[in-house]
């Protein structure tokens, strides 16, 4: 079933055309250099942005749904994340169910457990290493038990380990039978999770499709400008600048 | 703990309204008093309690409630702890409107309440202005045109000041700024409390908005929360707090930047929770404060707002320097 669709999506100057569909059950990894669309792309699909276009959540139309239904089944997790107050890792999870106007404690605990900060429900989240952080930013989204899941950046600035962890819980979520979307530059962890992947250059969509249809080396050298070896033969597939 | 602060505020609160009724020059009953005056007997205990006691004990808590409630709102909404109910103008507009009844004889027909309706009429135009000003409700630009109004209401008000018809006016007015509750009756009670309300339903209806910006506009907007439109309801609402409040007991310093940074520790620093504790310290600390005047020995009157500074002030500087030592 076909989770979201976008058809001929254009924002201002920053993206043209751009078609792409995610089917539940599936992670798409949005990949490209920087200023190429990606982070304006998932905002798009929040349905934060002003957008022509055909953009469908499982077949209804984004933009004539209410801001709180659309909360409701489209979770962002940004890529600049911030807290204002020094609250507690539990109260910033709970965060997260602000769209269904409750405080599900089974959601928020199940959310805290996926994202395995659940030893640091009563730790205060401006005390925590960016590691920690960046798991609770992402309980806040699981929280709120979303259809769909967008993740701009989530591991950047995270050590490899916590790269695996935040990896390995979104694509378990999306193959629990929703769906995640994430923006990323690391594109051996790309090749190595998504199911699919999407190619952005300058606002428009380079390619799209599988690993092995998106990740070739004379495509990538192009639209990065570097020379870049590409071995997805190995395990885990290798994707490195030369 | 969290969970049980708003009761508990509220017990105190009740504690200190009796302590207000029960405090003053004559040693009355405040329950005979209360009885006889609701039961329309003229006696002196009924005057004294019904008359005097009783609108100044409800005018101190419901300025309280204002200014704690605005603090905690503004602070939230523009995820600053020094954030000032002041600090969007209304305060002074409201100071400025007041100043006209004093000089011009705004509202003649309206008594000894002209002043309060010339204040929120002042505090509405400095909000007007400053919402025109700022253009957006973003934090930046409503701190930058609410400090602009505040300077230029705050000119108008010296200009006013320095052309003073004479002396007695100027005290008048002066004295009126520094803050109090006393000389005032029932029927102010009933310029403050509608404001009171609707103020503090337009910032009550935005709790969440308030929870979720301490995540960033981006974060709320994506849970669905309307940031532009709540948080011009936020404003209008502290507006009509600060300035009501101001127009009925003048400046009471200190009560709205304090009041939040004393009950945030104990709702877990969330600002949607912090809004009702803060509304009952803040009407407990004012009357508790108005109390303390009314101990004083008798003689020139110590005004409340020039009270609430003075205490307020070395406890601010206490709660920056705890805070300060948080990052040595």
């Amino acid at each position: 079933m076909v989770l979201i669709e976008a058809r001929s999506l254009r924002v201002d100057r920053r993206l043209a055309d751009v078609s792409l569909s995610l089917a539940q059950g599936e992670m798409l990894g949005v990949i490209g250099p920087n200023g190429s669309g990606k982070s304006t792309l998932l905002h798009s699909l929040a349905g934060l942005l002003k957008t022509e276009g055909d953009l469908r959540l499982e077949g209804e139309c984004l933009r004539s749904m209410p801001a709180r239904q659309r909360a409701r089944r489209i979770g962002l997790m940004p890529q600049a994340a911030e807290v204002s107050w020094s609250l507690r890792v539990q109260d910033v999870v709970a965060m997260g169910r602000l769209p269904w106007l409750d405080q599900d404690s089974h959601a928020i605990r199940q959310a805290m457990t996926a994202a395995g900060v659940l030893e640091l429900a009563g730790r205060k989240v401006d005390e925590l290493s960016g590691g920690e952080q960046a798991r609770v930013w992402l309980a806040r989204v699981l929280a709120g038990q979303p259809c769909l899941l967008l993740a701009d950046e989530p591991i950047a600035q995270l050590d490899l380990h916590y790269q695996c962890s935040v990896m390995d819980v979104l694509r378990d979520y999306a193959h629990r039978g929703h769906g995640v979307i994430l923006a990323i530059h690391d594109l051996s962890l790309a090749a190595r999770y998504c199911d699919s992947l999407c190619l952005l250059q300058a606002g428009r969509v380079r390619s799209q499709g599988r690993a092995q249809d998106v990740l070739e080396a004379p495509v990538l050298s192009d639209v990065f400008g570097i020379d870049i070896h590409v071995d997805l033969s190995f395990d885990p597939p290798i994707v490195v600048p030369k | 703990m969290a969970r049980l602060t708003s009761p508990l505020f509220a017990i105190l609160l009740a504690v200190v309204a009796v302590l207000s009724l029960y405090v003053g020059s004559s040693q009355v009953s405040p329950w005979v008093g209360l009885s006889d005056w609701l039961s329309g007997r003229e006696t002196a205990e009924a005057m004294i309690i019904g008359d005097i006691r009783l609108p100044r004990t409800l005018l101190a808590m419901a300025v309280g409630a204002a200014l704690g409630l605005s603090g905690a709102a503004l602070q939230g909404l523009l995820r600053n702890p020094l954030a000032d109910p002041g600090l969007i103008g209304a305060s002074q507009g409201a100071a400025l409107g007041a100043a006209a009844v004093f000089y011009f004889g705004l509202f003649p027909g309206a008594g000894h309440v002209a002043i309060a309706l010339a204040g929120l009429a002042g505090a509405g135009l400095a909000l007007l202005m400053m919402l025109v000003l700022a253009g957006s409700a973003r934090p930046a630009m409503v701190i930058m045109a609410g400090l602009a109004i505040s300077t230029l209401t705050g000119a108008a008000l010296a200009t006013v000041l320095n052309f003073a018809p004479n002396p007695y006016a100027m005290q008048e007015l002066v004295f009126w700024l520094l803050g109090s509750v006393s000389e005032r009756g029932l029927d102010h009670l009933t310029l403050l409390v509608p404001a009171l309300l609707l103020g503090g339903l337009l910032v009550w209806q935005q709790r969440h908005l308030l929870a979720g910006l301490s995540l960033g506009e981006q974060v709320a907007e994506s849970l669905g929360l309307s940031v532009n439109r709540g948080s011009r309801l936020v404003v209008l609402g502290v507006a009509l707090l600060v300035g009501a409040s101001v127009s009925v007991a003048g400046s009471i310093g200190f009560v709205g930047l304090l009041v939040p940074h004393l009950v945030r520790p104990l709702v877990g620093h969330r600002p949607d929770r912090i809004l009702l504790p803060s509304a009952l310290v803040g009407a407990s600390l004012v009357c508790l404060a108005d109390i303390c005047v009314r101990l004083m020995p008798p003689g020139r009157e110590l005004k409340l707002g020039v009270l609430t500074s003075v205490i307020g002030a070395p406890l601010f500087i206490w709660l920056v320097w705890r805070d300060a030592k948080r990052w040595y």
